[in-house]
């Protein structure tokens, strides 16, 4: 159905939450699940709305990005018309790269201009979740809405930077804050970075917002206009995880641990990836997994608990893993001790060493490390 | 414009492969699942392009839906190409003739156009059930070197086993001056791998006279290759020294599939220099729960374990629930080993239900045979499927 709609992936956008993973990558880059990116998400959510065409706006360390994306093909957006449009940042000797998203829209007013759809749905590239996209469309239809933003209830923030929004019994939102204290445990609204909005009316805002220096979607266009435009509130009721920091992130990829929350992502088999062609896992005679995720290409020989192995792990014999996330290409030597920690992609972590951090501080091992 | 390829791949993937049971029902053998993720025809694929060879036809006869959307546009070899690629190649209705290919020279004769469309010096002849990794790019070059019309590929083989197999008779340049076809007394261990390189002027010649031959068998082993030393043709063996494995039978494709276990397997599919590409699932990565127990096995995306695997080959996305077993078994994608349940020494094809407290096969040590299951079948609960049986329809017990 949403053909109607094309779509638009901020990359970057949410970047300073995460330094540690941001470091050398778009936050849509980072790895999720053992096999995934968080931009997959996003993707994929689209796609299976019928969004045929997706434009997806990078600023900086956006390699690791497009070689994840490649032509588009896993996604099914290797398209004659439309498929996935990268749009690097625009600069020449005056104007600089953008610093915000208004900045940013702008520099993509070419795209927006030529594309033929009726709706842009604007999605940020640091949420993980299945949603029906389709029927955010449908909602914004029938509300006869300027903008459409989803919100999901949340009890904590960790961003740099977020909106909370309090719609009416219309969906209408008739309160819009922007980075609210957040007190104790009460529920809030959080708007979760997805956006619907009619093309030519982005435009219209985009070119209002050039004329008149504005520098801040959320202050100046959004919370501005709460009366005055028709913005309502999508809420979305399924799984949400905002990756927001690090510890969030640790966070949320032990809950894939939970069938549940498995189940509900990708139960139907429709999230998609790039695919690497790597052999499929091997255990080892004495290996011990328990409640861990495996991806492809790892070969266990030690032991693996609580723990999320990405492509092409190696566990070596005699160690242990527990409470920890191995990204692509990780090898644990013989008799290591592992206990949360993250490591990112290709590090090796020597024969008989111990690291262990914490939860809420999962020791972090940066990419390509020898420890 | 490219106007030629050096060498262009012909695949004979039509057989009906009868000895696999009801693995092959409706699916041709190169369609066979193999190795957690993979189909058996994955491995010549991945060794045409990995080789540089990049033009394939693929001749399909027997029950060929699944295979040819399985290759597809051959996207996932990097076989999609403006000019060359993989093809599927039906037999079709001509203006003077139409008739199914009638065997393995008449496929590849039927399809001489394809070939000649491409313009080649040497053509390459392959089998689709074979698993291995093999450099035909090193075989082209003894058959340059050689300044041979055809090259056989070759496999020593125990010499007591070597009656089974077609056996090539060498000088000591390599040159065959005799093939024997199952012999009782073999003279040599040197056994035919069914891959030949032509070069292609010479193919098409002795494609043609067999043709014209109606007391031919129509097949390359039988008719082609003698009626070419009987001619004097320049025939070599070439030896290939690695692993090769014939998955032509239950046990061959159980053994092979165990070939990929141990922390120093037989057959290593995790090479990054001789990758083998497949279409792969779209299925989050495999599930150990707390109460699952998985030693010495191989298992795909999207496996749930809850129960015990051991010495165990599983495809993608095949649930084992709390309290089954599974051991010296191959299972394909999507089947379910319900609560209790217990699978020995079984091939169990894709999406089969076996339900909560059956049997399926027993030890090792003790059965009669392994156990098949065909395609999308259904073992009742607390039904017991005796050790050796092949079962292609839904079981409820005697």
């Amino acid at each position: 159905m949403a053909r109607s709609a094309v779509g638009v992936i901020f990359s970057n956008i949410q970047d300073q939450n995460i330094p540690e993973l941001s470091k050398h990558r778009t936050i849509a880059s980072i790895p999720f699940a053992g096999r995934y990116r968080l931009i997959d998400f996003a993707l994929s959510n689209m796609v299976n709305a019928g969004i045929t065409t997706v434009g997806i706006v990078t600023k900086h360390n956006y390699q690791s990005l497009i070689d994840h994306l490649g032509s588009g093909k896993d996604w099914d957006l290797a398209r004659k018309d439309g498929g996935i449009i990268l749009l690097p940042p625009y600069s020449n000797e005056t104007d600089k790269p953008y610093t915000n998203r208004l900045e940013a829209l702008k520099g993509i007013t070419g795209f927006l201009l030529h594309r033929k759809e009726e709706y842009v749905v604007l999605y940020d590239g640091d949420g993980v979740s299945r949603m029906d996209i389709a029927d955010v469309v449908r909602f914004h239809e029938e509300n006869n809405a300027d903008i459409t933003m989803v919100y999901h209830e949340e009890t904590s923030v960790e961003s740099h930077y977020y909106i909370t929004v309090q719609p009416d019994e219309t969906g209408r939102i008739t309160s819009l804050k922007i980075n609210p204290k957040i007190n104790g445990n009460a529920k809030f609204n959080m708007y979760i970075n997805v956006m619907v909005v009619r093309r030519e009316y982005l435009m219209d805002i985009i070119q209002n917002a050039v004329q008149s220096g504005y520098s801040s979607f959320g202050r100046e266009i959004l919370a501005k206009n709460v009366d005055s435009m028709r913005i309502f509130g999508y809420k979305f009721d399924g799984y949400y995880a905002n990756i927001s920091s690090l510890a969030r992130y640790f966070k949320h990829s032990m809950e894939q641990l939970d069938k549940d929350v498995r189940d509900e992502l990708f139960g139907a088999r429709d999230i998609y990836t790039k695919v690497r062609d790597s052999a499929p896992s091997r255990y080892i005679e004495g290996a011990v997994v328990k409640n861990s995720l495996v991806s492809d290409g790892c070969v266990i020989e030690g032991k693996v608990e609580n723990s999320i192995l990405f492509r092409g792990v190696k566990v070596g014999k005699g160690a242990v893993v527990k409470n920890s996330i191995l990204m692509q290409e990780t090898v644990v030597g013989n008799s290591a001790k592992l206990d949360c920690v993250v490591t990112d992609k290709n590090v090796s972590i020597r024969d008989r060493r111990n690291l262990a951090g914490c939860p809420e501080l999962p020791y972090f091992v940066s990419k390509g490390t020898m420890l | 414009m490219q106007i030629k390829k050096e060498c262009v791949a012909m695949l004979l993937a039509g057989g009906q492969g009868s000895r696999l049971y009801a693995l092959t029902n409706d699916i041709a053998k190169p369609a066979v699942g193999f190795g957690a993720k993979y189909r058996i025809i994955d491995f010549t694929l991945s060794n045409c392009i990995n080789s540089g060879i990049d033009t394939v036809g693929v001749l399909t006869q027997y029950e060929p839906l699944e295979l040819n959307e399985y290759v597809g546009n051959g996207q996932p070899w990097d076989l999609d190409r403006a000019f060359g690629g993989v093809h599927i190649l039906s037999p079709y209705q001509a203006k003077k003739r139409s008739s199914w290919y009638e065997g393995t020279a008449n496929a590849i004769y039927q399809n001489i156009g394809f070939m000649k469309k491409y313009n080649p010096d040497y053509v390459l002849i392959l089998s689709g059930d074979h698993i291995y990794k093999m450099n035909y790019a090193k075989m082209l070059q003894a058959h340059i070197a050689t300044g041979a019309d055809c090259t056989i590929a070759s496999i020593r083989v125990p010499i007591e086993e070597a009656s089974r197999f077609g056996i090539l008779n060498v000088n000591e340049d390599g040159s065959i001056y005799q093939f024997e076809e199952k012999p009782k007394a073999p003279k040599s261990d040197l056994a035919s791998m069914g891959i030949y390189i032509f070069t292609a002027s010479k193919l098409y010649k002795y494609l043609e006279e067999d043709d014209n031959d109606s007391n031919s068998a129509k097949d390359f082993g039988k008719n082609v290759l003698p009626a070419m030393l009987n001619a004097g043709e320049k025939m070599f063996a070439y030896l290939f020294e690695g692993y090769w494995k014939d998955v032509g039978t239950i046990t061959a494709l159980w053994e092979a599939n165990m070939d990929l276990l141990g922390a120093e397997p037989v057959f290593d599919v995790g090479d990054p220099a001789w990758k083998i590409h497949s279409r792969n699932p779209l299925a989050p990565p495999g599930y150990i729960s707390k109460t699952g127990e998985v030693n010495d096995s191989v298992i795909a995306l999207g496996c749930e374990i809850e129960g015990k695997v051991n010495h165990s080959v599983l495809s993608s996305n095949v649930t084992v629930e709390e309290g089954a077993t599974v051991i010296d078994s191959v299972i394909m994608s999507g089947t379910v080993v319900k609560k209790g349940a217990k699978v020995c020494y079984s091939i169990v094809d894709e999406g089969v239900v076996i339900g909560e407290n059956a049997i399926v096969g027993e030890d090792k040590q003790t059965a009669k045979g392994i156990t098949v299951l065909g395609r999308n079948i259904r073992i009742g609960d607390d039904v017991k499927v005796e050790s050796g049986k092949i079962l292609d329809k839904d079981y409820k017990g005697e």
